[in-house]
């Protein structure tokens, strides 16, 4: 970086390019950041939570990985009966295996060979986080939320997943009380595989429905 | 999921979403209003969003239903099959017979 700066004088700011700009810390909380102390110390002054449940639910919150997910998934794979309960109450089914729902209900959608369902929250950032983890920032997005409704298959797409035209795209917007699991189909290939095996398949965006499991690239 | 009595509508209904815009939090998406739709499943009763959202208790509880759509009764211009649909979760206040 130095050729052609013969006079270089170590005072940045003038006479020559630099190929970035200088990375700053900015100082203080931004306006949100404001905002969420601000509620958060009122609602502990007010009594209505206190700090150690805000810890709690945080120390919670990390052990919430799509490892949970998954693991629903590959049992509903290998276990018909579960299956079965897993479409007809997916919160009930969840807990089972020990996932709680909180306050909000669980509806497990399933792909098949004619219809490809994906999740998207347009109000807001709805997401089954106590079966999956934090949404992706993605998931989040402006771009996603709004452009998943209006042209699915063309946003599909940009995640490498090409819906077929003869499947029924099934958009779920995730807007008031539920949260949606996709049920991903179980890959060919895959015959006599352990639910820990097939498990391993099973990605967050498969579950978001973005994406479909993929036997061929997991080594035996 | 929480069980419903008198639930105004059943799967398979014909239903209209409320076309009207009202101040306040709502979660009917602005896309949606006015559209016309199936009722695909009863999703249970759960207290009124837009009354908890302002401290209200939001009782009695409503009604909330998940309504299928066909795309192209959303969006004109949409390019896919025309059997794609979308779904979503409506309160009953917000619902009428089509």
């Amino acid at each position: 970086m130095h050729d052609g700066h013969d006079d270089h004088d170590h005072h940045h700011g003038h006479g020559h390019n630099h190929p970035h700009d200088p990375i700053e810390v900015p100082d203080g909380a931004g306006h949100y950041e404001l905002m969420v102390h601000a509620i958060k110390e009122l609602l502990i002054e007010k009594g209505v939570i206190s700090a150690d449940d805000i810890r709690k639910t945080l120390e919670f919150m990390d052990t919430r990985t799509p490892a949970l997910g998954a693991k629903v998934v590959a049992k509903a794979w290998t276990d018909p009966a579960f299956k079965k309960r897993l479409m007809e109450d997916g919160t009930k089914a969840v807990a089972e295996l020990g996932i709680p729902m909180g306050d909000a209900e669980l509806i497990v959608v399933e792909n098949t060979k004619d219809t490809h369902n994906v999740v998207v929250c347009t109000l807001c950032s709805c997401y089954p986080r106590t079966v999956l983890g934090l949404p992706p920032d993605w998931y989040k997005s402006r771009n996603y939320r709004s452009r998943v409704v209006v042209e699915p298959r063309a946003v599909l797409k940009e995640f490498g997943t090409t819906v077929p035209d003869d499947v029924t795209v099934r958009v779920h917007d995730s807007n008031a009380d539920m949260r949606y699991l996709v049920l991903p189909m179980r890959p060919p290939g895959t015959e006599g595989w352990s639910e820990e095996r097939l498990a391993g398949l099973v990605t967050r965006d498969c579950m978001v429905g973005v994406a479909v499991p993929k036997a061929e690239k997991v080594p035996a | 999921m929480s069980e419903v009595a008198n639930a105004r509508f059943k799967p398979g209904d014909r239903v209209r979403i409320g076309d009207h815009n009202p101040p306040g939090h709502r979660r009917v998406p602005v896309y949606a209003r006015g559209r016309e739709g199936t009722i695909e499943r009863i999703c249970g009763a759960f207290p009124n969003p837009e009354e908890l959202a302002y401290g209200f208790d939001g009782l009695p509880k409503r009604t909330l239903y998940r309504v299928r759509i066909r795309q192209a009764d959303i969006w004109p211009q949409y390019k896919g099959n025309p059997k794609d649909i979308l779904e979503l979760e409506i309160y009953e206040h917000w619902l009428e017979p089509a």
